[in-house]
């Protein structure tokens, strides 16, 4: 079994690290709502809360970073400069590389532009 | 064009089949060209009269205690406009452009389903017709465009004008999903050979992203729509704090529509710059990849905006900060298109004409916008301006800017295309003015009037508030404004015989789109093999290779409209794909379905019932003549010795896109009910109140049932693959039959039990859910009865399946439905 995923050709791919934005978001979003809705009848701190915050950004990251790297290397590592407008498959596969790239950049610092409120916030005050 | 007497015959042959009918049938044309300007004319015409509603109300406001019109009327024309502005402008002018646009800009002859199109704008039309015409009858929706409940959903306080409302634009979100499809679809499976995704249009990725977004941010609203008239209509608690409801819940749905909206809004409008800037800068634009990253970034981004339209519903500070984390995160990648046209314009020589003009002071506009959307973004700040006239402010330089002003320099860009003629650059210079003037004077002074506290939505104020200049000058603004439009519309409309038009591609843009020619019907007279992203600048022979015929499908020997299918990556050719001609039917079916509407909102139920069926009729007409049609052959030459199948089906196929595309909106529609089921048991501490539930075993049974409903169907199409009929018609026989029996089980456990839905939010939320999953049962059965049909009739084969396979792809969504529903409603909370 290889560790590292072979390249695959295909449109969806470009869209990983949104889709892991979107899921981080929502998980953030869902426990601390969840938490502060059910806290009476909840066990658990709000630090406990946060700390799952926290694992799941620095899942997220990861996820992100991986994505990253794999753009990088469908992009030659960074070895052919943009626009990769020619008509060859291999320019195509340069584009998709590059703008998935750009797009896990602008994720990772969404993602932890979402996850800094559990740093700062330490309870469930409305 | 002349020619050799051979490529003179396949030019009338090619005219003949894509010519509209003539006199009254005209109506009855389904031409991508036809409905797109439909389309964009009514859109137009309903952002005139919302701007005549909002003259007056700005003619009421000039002055303190003025009693120009009623409160009531007020109230009226403060939600029409707003409703009509969104619903019936900002996004179906977009539908209308691309509808329009991208055939000859993917170098198409049509999208993939035109009459799905043409249904589609019918519908716009008669929801937009019913909507607006309401205030005439002193019954407009009077509730805000946002609908709140308790307000909205108070019979005796919103009067019928809540029904109109719901159930109008309900009908006109159906035409907003069909749009989605045939763009999806259209830009992924219809582009000219070669056109791979690294060089599509920059517009063509725009829109695929918006159509995406919709599919995700209109459910939501849809769903929302579904349990506010269940409480207008039967009384289910849905919004009823007293009943275990809450209003909040509406307000999360109707955001979670409503934030992507003003995206799905503007990315269109930015994608018009996008093909406007490198033309007047006449060089590529800087830094392609990058507007992918917008484009896909800000689609994603702006879903997790919508709470900060709730920051002062006293939700946790953490949930407020998340938001409001990603509301500014958001503005990166707005930055980044700003920052690449003017990239563009820095490397290029920049020629300043109309468009340039609207596009570049919308721009200016909407960056303003943008920097009041930041400072609203901060919860602090919003509790102090919400609901203020810094709110109102705010919105309009972001809609207007980012969307009005660069239509209307898509307006002055694209009008050659339409008619061969010019707008005139002098007077649109003179719109331009006014308007930009215009536009600051009015909306300017609302951020000082809102910081003086003035509130949004009041219909009069008195003198001693301080606002009265501040409303003064406003309303001579607006009338400025108005005046620029009117210009604008003048020299629309204006005679323009003495102007020698028709040369192709007037601005020397680059970009397929004006190859079209404004005479001819058949989107292009052959289609061409793309090497660039600007083939009209690189490839060099490009438009006399297409004039002359030289491309693909130059003729139409049988009489079909054609087109070609192609991979999505790299556009290969795939298929002909042979699209519907004119046809009533489309007109038809939006009729009926709409009398549904209406009928609803007037409670006539058999009524309701009647155009129901009659709607029903006409779409099983449609399909069953129009569709799946076993060809002639199995292959066609389409030119250069390509030959290629006239026939897909399975994922190869549109119709299979279609529907996976449109089950993806209905599967948002439900995750939507199922995120209200969960937000109810949020809020209780017993989301139950001690009522029963329908119990484990009912439930689990429904589940099990339908998961053999889909396993026939799935036996049924392998069997169908090798031949063997018989057998296939009974697995389908027995699928529906299981299909009704789940359906029985399913409604069995809150009958059973006793829940009413009028009692308390519990059981009438597990009554939505059932009934959510039966309905799709019985369009289920249908299906398959239909299925069968086609078999006795000699239409359904081992090769030709594609009703077969459509219909199977729709219950793996039922299936998924079914069993989530069945899990949820039976083990949840109990199990809890």
């Amino acid at each position: 079994m290889r560790f590292i995923p072979k390249p695959i050709e295909t449109l969806w791919t470009l869209f990983t690290a949104p889709v892991v934005w979107a899921a981080h978001f929502l998980f953030c979003y869902g426990i601390a709502a969840v938490y502060c809705a059910k806290q009476d009848q909840i066990g658990i701190s709000f630090a406990a809360v946060r700390i799952g915050i926290a694992g799941a950004t620095v899942v997220a990251l990861v996820l992100i970073a991986a994505s990253a790297w794999l753009a990088w290397r469908q992009w030659g590592f960074g070895a052919h400069d943009p626009p990769h407008d020619d008509p060859t498959r291999h320019d195509r596969l340069l584009f998709q590389g590059f703008a998935t790239l750009l797009l896990s950049g602008l994720c990772f610092v969404a993602v932890i532009m979402v996850a800094l409120p559990a740093w700062f916030v330490t309870e469930c005050v409305r | 064009m002349s020619g050799t007497p051979e490529r003179q015959a396949q030019e009338e042959r090619l005219r003949a089949v894509w010519q509209n009918p003539t006199g009254w049938r005209y109506w009855t044309s389904v031409n991508n060209t036809q409905v797109g300007l439909w389309y964009g004319g009514a859109a137009f015409a309903f952002m005139l009269f919302a701007g005549v509603l909002a003259l007056i109300m700005r003619a009421q406001l000039a002055f303190p205690d003025n009693d120009l019109i009623s409160a009531d009327l007020y109230n009226q024309a403060f939600t029409l406009h707003g409703t009509v502005m969104m619903f019936l402008f900002a996004v179906p002018i977009f539908e209308a452009i691309a509808i329009f646009l991208l055939p000859p800009m993917l170098g198409a002859r049509e999208l993939p389903f035109p009459r799905l199109g043409a249904f589609g704008f019918w519908s716009f039309l008669l929801g937009g017709v019913f909507v607006c015409g309401s205030i005439f009858f002193n019954a407009a929706p009077s509730s805000g465009w946002f609908m709140y409940p308790p307000l909205a959903t108070d019979e005796e306080l919103s009067g019928i004008g809540a029904d109109i409302w719901l159930l109008g634009l309900s009908f006109i979100e159906v035409a907003s999903i069909a749009a989605a499809v045939e763009i999806i679809v259209g830009i992924m499976k219809c582009r000219a050979p070669g056109m791979r995704i690294n060089l599509m249009p920059l517009f063509a990725w725009y829109l695929l992203i918006v159509a995406g977004m919709i599919l995700f941010a209109f459910p939501p609203l849809i769903a929302g729509d579904l349990l506010f008239e269940l409480q207008r209509m039967f009384d289910w608690p849905f919004f009823d704090a007293a009943r275990g409801g809450d209003p909040l819940l509406w307000q999360h749905l109707f955001w979670i529509f409503g934030h992507p909206e003003v995206y799905i809004i503007f990315l269109p409008a930015i994608a018009l710059m996008a093909m406007i800037v490198p033309t007047f800068a006449q060089r590529p634009i800087v830094g392609y990849s990058w507007i992918v990253l917008a484009a896909v970034g800000t689609g994603f981004l702006s879903f997790g905006l919508w709470v900060h339209h709730m920051f002062t519903t006293g939700l946790p500070q953490i949930s407020l900060a998340f938001f409001s984390a990603a509301s500014e995160a958001v503005a990166i990648p707005t930055g980044v298109q700003i920052f690449v046209f003017i990239a563009t314009m820095l490397a290029g020589r920049v020629i300043f004409s109309t468009p340039m003009l609207f596009g570049t002071g919308g721009i200016a506009i909407f960056v303003i916008g943008g920097l009041t959307g930041v400072m609203v973004a901060l919860a602090p700040f919003d509790w102090q301006a919400h609901d203020s006239y810094f709110v109102v402010a705010h919105l309009h330089y972001v809609l207007i800017g980012g969307m009005l002003f660069p239509v209307i320099a898509g307006l002055y860009y694209y009008y050659p295309l339409i008619d061969a003629q010019h707008l005139s650059d002098r007077l649109g210079r003179i719109a331009f003015w006014l308007m930009f003037v215009g536009f600051n004077v009015a909306f300017f002074p609302m951020h000082l009037a809102g910081l003086r506290g003035m509130p949004r939505r009041v219909f009069t104020y008195p003198s001693e508030t301080g606002w009265d200049w501040l409303n003064l000058i406003s309303s001579i603004g607006a009338y400025i404004f108005a005046a620029g439009l009117l210009v604008v519309i003048f020299d629309v409309l204006r005679p323009k015989h003495r102007h020698t038009g028709g040369e192709l591609n007037p601005w020397n843009a680059g970009t397929l789109e004006w190859i079209s020619e404004p005479k001819e019907n058949w989107g292009v007279r052959s289609i061409p093999r793309i090497t660039s992203r600007y083939p009209l600048w690189e490839q060099p022979t490009l438009l006399r290779d297409v004039a002359e015929g030289r491309g693909y499908l130059a003729d139409a020997p049988e009489g079909q409209r054609e087109g070609l299918v192609t991979s999505v990556l790299d556009a290969e050719p795939v298929q002909v794909l042979r699209v519907g001609g004119t046809s009533g039917v489309t007109i038809v079916s939006a009729v009926t379905l709409g009398a549904v509407f209406v009928a609803l909102t007037f409670k006539w139920w058999l009524v309701t019932a009647v155009a129901a069926i009659a709607s029903l009729c006409a779409v099983l007409y449609w399909l069953w003549t129009g569709t799946n049609v076993i060809p002639e052959a199995e292959e066609k030459d389409v030119g250069h010795g390509l030959m290629l199948p006239l026939h897909a089906s399975g994922s190869a196929s549109v119709g299979w896109w279609a529907m996976f595309i449109t089950m993806v909106g209905d599967a948002t529609a439900f995750a939507s009910l199922i995120f209200g089921y969960f937000f109810y048991w949020t809020i209780h501490a017993d989301f139950t109140a001690g009522q029963a539930g329908p119990g484990m075993a009912w439930p689990l049974i429904a589940a099990a049932l339908f998961g053999g409903a889909w396993a026939a169907t799935l036996i049924a199409r392998t069997l169908n693959a090798g031949e063997r009929k018989a057998p296939m018609r009974a697995c389908l026989g027995v699928s529906a039959l299981l299909a009704l029996a789940a359906s029985a089980a399913a409604l069995a456990g809150p009958w059973q039990h006793g829940m009413d839905p009028a009692s308390h939010v519990y059981p009438a939320i597990v009554w939505l859910l059932v009934l959510w999953v039966v309905a799709h049962a019985a369009v289920g059965v249908v299906m398959h009865l239909y299925c069968l049909a086609r078999s006795f009739a000699g239409r359904l084969s081992a090769l030709y399946d594609m009703d077969l396979r459509n219909s199977a792809l729709y219950w793996h969504f039922v299936l998924i439905q079914a069993v989530l529903t069945f899990l949820v409603i039976g083990l949840f909370p109990e199990a809890g």
